[in-house]
């Protein structure tokens, strides 16, 4: 690691400002991607902003909306009986992140913001077609996510919270990476305001996308029957020594199968 | 008090310590005015150094010094020594290519030292190593081990022809052969074991300090035996006179054979302390472990066994290609020639057996012995090799076992690769292994989970492992560099409290406890009055450490042997005392008596008389109490065993889970049975790992793939199941305690079980075996390609 000052401010426009102050610093919301990284010498910030002062942590639950402030970890997302009962499937995809110490620290705004093509939480925010609150505007699901490790944030914009439309339905299938556990294969399905969607992380190149296809068979009929002869395309899947893009392509339909009948 | 003596499942007395993070391990340790260094590697598999500016990087602040391995050449440092010469078949010496401690003038492998950089600070140091320009000249280089042999390959080291390290031999070609000739049936196969990288949970670490006043240098290290290190560092690569080195290993946060080996970090923190006059710490980050701790395995054979109409085993002919990666290290050569080949008889009564191997250099890590160290290829090779004839042939893989294992009534029995089994009785291990696992209950679970939509299959491996490699002579024939005895001093105190001084290294094994328990038992006294101190070259008389499952076989004799000299003193005392003839002196249950009489005295009383001596036979005896011994065993021991794995599959992502396992085993006399099944579980556990889960890969240009646990995959307590152990006994006859081993039997029995249920699990399509590690990937490929067509349907 190299050496950095660490900021903690109090607000957001406080955060706003640092960042903005200072090219090279960068906003810490939760580190669990950042500081391994840091550890390797493989990014050098001037400075840490974190922004676990700034108000930012907390979940409500109104008018068939969940809101999630960027700040709340995935702990306490996977643990709150709202979020239980109103998104049982964003609760139970929360608890499945990493390990109990990366649940602890890492935060929904920290996952999103950066987009890993392997985290989970892009499948469920595309899946429900939540908005992405930032300290300038809100973000439609569809607009945020750009490929990997891109998203329409810009510079100087901070999430601020995640709303989630409450689904009819949904279920998250995640096949984990065998090492470290994140999705090789993640597949989330919702049937509610934002129409049926079928998202997939973890597979592929340019991360979290909508499986059209399966999309449209579920719109007719949401059964497993119905997506149980759709083929994915392995081109544009990720491909590793854990698992090709053929083996990925045959796993997104297993996951997909498999939520569709968690969802009910 | 409960009893606490041998057999006794004594609860860890070292665990209260660790596990409230009280352990002194070596990073933990700081000494005054202490530097730190920072090794810069190579991030090239191959290359030629051009040149090394390291103005920059020593103008940076905190900076004291930066050495390359041209400094340490100029200072007349040696290199690293291979602890085992083997010689090819017609004779002639392995070849032996340099191993500098900092490279010169080439680098070999991701990870090579180049340099290193101390500096005040850590951070210091690590800024500065980024400062440091180095020319390179990128060279082809070889990621594989069959591509070392390739014609036309690149040469690791430029005066090794065809990268070939020996091309050794060993057992009866011309009896093999005949038997070929004359067989019934002929089964081949062909395998490979996988590398795996060890992972220790403590990261290789050591200090180097200097004493100015008297020019003593000390060496704090992640050690599993100091004296080697000391032997080692100080003969072959500084110079410097045991008298004037002393090595401390402290606690060890897990070796598994990682950390036997004399590795260029010592020499350099020695080398840097002396030089700077100053302390110097270097502590691994878990990413450098990963290119630079010793790798395991990685073999490539194929094996093919003759056989008789009725399936008995009539000849087994092997050929193994080994990776020793970059440069040899420590005990590299040994682990696919003597602790191997030597292993292929295993349980079975197979006649002749000849085995060649080669060993190669490659552009990897160096590879060398990791828990089980040859013994788990051996056994691998062997257990899959019976369940493909059971396959091929059609027999019953059980029935096929039970017919070839070497009977319970043929012991001593000669192998045809040179070693002699003193006592077992695998049909014991089998059958009690078969009935804890309800083997003929498995059609039912079968068909239950083929309900659940699950491919549920049964395996089994019937091992042995050669342990305590003995005796120091023989092994010093074969071209072993160092003895294999065991050194241990027995402390009595003027109370009667006993200070152990054991050459075993514990790095996790519960010597403290175990070895408190024999010390206990055989002197008649509290468990808690027993103290083991090991792991210091300035306490400990003299010490070969702990591989191989050797120390309580090795080094519990040695302790057997000196407090033998301790009853034997301790009786001329006590019948001094009581005015009896020595002869009529007995000892039991800490108590010295004359025979036939009520006139006895304590063990405690015999302590304070010896060194009170007010009341003493001063003209014939000593005053004090204390023994040393030196234990060389006469042979190897041999435990042996069964496992026996149950795994389901699902059927549609190919994922395997382990759903049962049973391990009976026989370790000979058990001391403590709970730390006997501990080293069971974590054994079958790293086993399991290697079958289901680990695997080392590099890429075609040399970079290392599985670089951190992101990619490679160590088993977790999620990944297993409970283990369900039992023991069987047969003693080992030639030492004292009648002991075997216990560490290693894990590794070396597991990953056939559970491969061979793998197997089983997909008996329904064309699968005849499939490379470790099983991985959902590949066992959906064959899923996936669809269920065999019986040619007869």
């Amino acid at each position: 690691m190299y050496d950095f000052t660490y900021q903690k401010p109090a607000s957001v426009a406080d955060a706003v400002k640092l960042l903005g102050a200072d090219p090279e610093a960068k906003a810490l919301a939760g580190g669990m991607t950042l500081i391994p990284v840091l550890k390797q010498r493989l990014n050098k910030p001037s400075a840490l902003v974190d922004l676990a002062g700034a108000g930012l942590a907390g979940i409500s639950v109104a008018g068939g909306t969940v809101r999630i402030g960027a700040m709340t970890t995935h702990a306490t997302v996977a643990n709150s009986a709202d979020v239980k009962k109103a998104i049982p499937a964003l609760a139970k995809l929360a608890g499945g992140i990493g390990d109990k110490e990366v649940r602890h620290r890492g935060t929904i705004g920290g996952s999103l913001a950066n987009d890993d093509p392997t985290a989970d939480y892009p499948a469920a925010v595309l899946a429900l077609g939540a908005t992405v609150e930032t300290n300038k505007r809100t973000i439609n699901a569809d607009d945020f996510f750009q490929g990997m490790f891109t998203t329409a944030l810009e510079s100087g914009e901070l999430i601020t919270a995640i709303s989630f439309p409450v689904p009819e339905k949904a279920a998250y299938m995640k096949f984990p990476n065998p090492a470290s556990r994140y999705a090789l294969v993640g597949v989330f399905v919702a049937k509610g305001p934002a129409g049926v969607r079928v998202t997939v992380t973890g597979a592929g190149q340019n991360g979290v996308f909508r499986h059209r296809a399966m999309e449209a068979a579920l719109q007719k009929s949401f059964s497993q029957a119905a997506i149980a002869d759709i083929a994915t395309p392995a081109d544009g899947l990720n491909s590793d020594i854990h698992a090709g893009a053929e083996y990925r392509a045959h796993l997104v339909g297993v996951m997909a199968r498999r939520a569709v009948a968690a969802a009910g | 008090m409960a009893f606490e003596g041998i057999g006794a499942s004594v609860r860890r007395t070292e665990d209260q310590r660790f596990l409230s993070g009280r352990g002194n391990y070596t990073d933990d340790i700081n000494r005054h005015g202490q530097l730190y260094a920072i090794i810069r590697r190579s991030d090239r598999p191959h290359a030629r150094i051009v040149s090394i500016d390291t103005k920059a990087a020593a103008e940076m602040p905190g900076v004291v010094a930066v050495y390359t391995g041209t400094d340490l050449q100029a200072d007349s440092v040696g290199g690293l020594p291979c602890g085992w010469l083997i010689k090819n078949k017609d004779g002639t010496p392995m070849a032996e290519p340099p191993h500098p401690v900092l490279a010169v003038g080439k680098v070999r492998h991701v990870g090579d030292p180049v340099a290193v950089v101390i500096a005040e600070t850590r951070q210091q140091a690590k800024d500065a190593a980024e400062k440091l320009a180095i020319e390179w000249q990128d060279l082809p280089s070889i990621s594989s081990t069959q591509d070392a042999i390739a014609p036309g390959a690149a040469l690791v080291h430029d005066d090794v022809a065809g990268n070939v390290c020996y091309d050794w031999h060993l057992g009866d070609k011309e009896a093999v052969d005949a038997a070929f000739a004359k067989a019934a049936r002929v089964v081949r196969l062909d395998l490979t074991n996988s590398r795996l990288i060890p992972n220790a949970m403590e990261p290789r670490a050591a200090i180097g300090d200097f004493d100015r006043a008297t020019g003593e240098h000390t060496l704090f290290t992640t050690s599993q035996n100091p004296h080697v290190i000391r032997l080692l560092m100080g003969a072959f690569v500084l110079h410097i006179p045991e008298s004037r080195l002393r090595v401390v290993a402290p606690d060890v946060g897990g070796g598994f054979g990682s950390k036997i080996y004399h590795y260029a970090e010592e020499a350099i923190v020695t080398w840097a302390a002396g030089k700077l006059a100053r302390p110097v710490k270097w502590t691994a980050e878990r990413t450098e472990s990963f290119i630079s701790d010793a790798h395991g395995r990685d073999h490539v054979t194929t094996a093919e066994m003759a056989l008789d109409k009725d399936g008995n085993y009539l000849a087994l002919r092997v050929q193994t290609l080994a990776n020793m990666g970059a440069y040899l290290s420590t005990f590299a050569t040994s682990i696919p020639t003597y602790l191997y080949a030597t292993l292929l008889a295993g349980v079975y009564k197979t006649p002749a057996i000849y085995a060649e191997v080669k060993a190669v250099f490659t552009n990897t890590v160096p590879v060398d012995a990791y828990r089980g160290a040859g013994r788990p290829e051996a056994a691998y090779l062997l257990e899959r090799l019976t369940d493909v004839i059971a396959h091929d042939t059609g027999l019953d893989r059980v029935a096929l076992r039970r017919q070839n294992l070497i009977p319970a009534n043929a012991f001593p029995y000669q192998t045809p690769v040179a070693l002699q089994y003193d006592s077992g009785n695998y049909q014991a291990t089998l059958e009690a292994a078969l009935t804890a696992a309800d083997w003929n209950g498995f059609p039912a679970r079968r068909t239950a989970a083929a309900a659940k939509g699950k491919l549920r299959g049964i395996g089994i491996s019937t091992y042995i492992e050669a342990c305590g490699i003995a005796p120091s002579a023989v092994a010093g024939a074969l071209g072993a560099r160092a003895g294999l005895y065991e050194a241990a001093n027995i402390r009595v105190h003027p109370t009667g409290s006993v200070s152990v001084f054991t050459g075993s290294h514990s790095h996790g094994q519960g010597h403290e406890t175990t070895f408190a328990q024999l010390v206990a038992d055989q002197l008649g006294i509290p468990f808690n009055q027993v103290e083991i101190v090991h792991g210091d070259t300035e306490k400990i008389p003299f010490g070969m450490g702990t591989y191989g499952s050797r120390s309580l076989a090795v080094g519990g004799s040695a302790m057997v042997k000196a407090m033998d000299k301790i009853i034997a003193k301790g009786k001329r005392i006590a019948a001094h005392l009581m005015e009896a003839s020595v002869a009529d002196i007995e000892f039991k249950n800490g108590s010295f008596s004359v025979a036939g009489t009520d006139k006895s005295k304590s063990f405690g009383e015999i302590a304070l008389t010896a060194y009170v001596p007010h009341n003493y036979p001063i003209d014939e005896l000593e005053p004090g109490l204390e023994e040393n011994a030196f234990y060389d065993p006469k042979n190897f021991t041999f435990p042996a065993g069964c496992m026996v794995a149950e795994v389901e599959i699902d059927r549609d992502t190919g994922v395997p889970s382990v759903v049962s396992f049973v391990a009976v085993d026989d370790v000979g006399r058990l001391i403590n049975p709970m730390i006997v099944e501990g080293q069971v579980h974590g054994g079958v556990a790293q086993g399991i790992g290697q079958a289901l889960l680990e695997s080392a890969a590099y890429d075609v240009s040399g970079q290392i793939v599985t670089g951190s646990f992101m990619d490679y995959t160590m088993p977790r307590s999620d990944d297993l199941p409970s283990f369900k152990t039992g023991n069987e006994v047969t003693l080992c006859t030639h030492n004292p305690l009648g002991v075997k081993g216990c560490g290693e039997l894990g590794t070396i029995g597991s990953p056939p079980a559970i491969v061979n249920a793998v197997i089983d699990a997909l008996s329904e399509y064309d699968v005849r075996h499939i490379d470790m590690p099983l991985s959902p990937q590949k066992i959906w490929s064959i899923i996936a390609a669809g269920p065999k067509r019986r040619a007869a349907e």
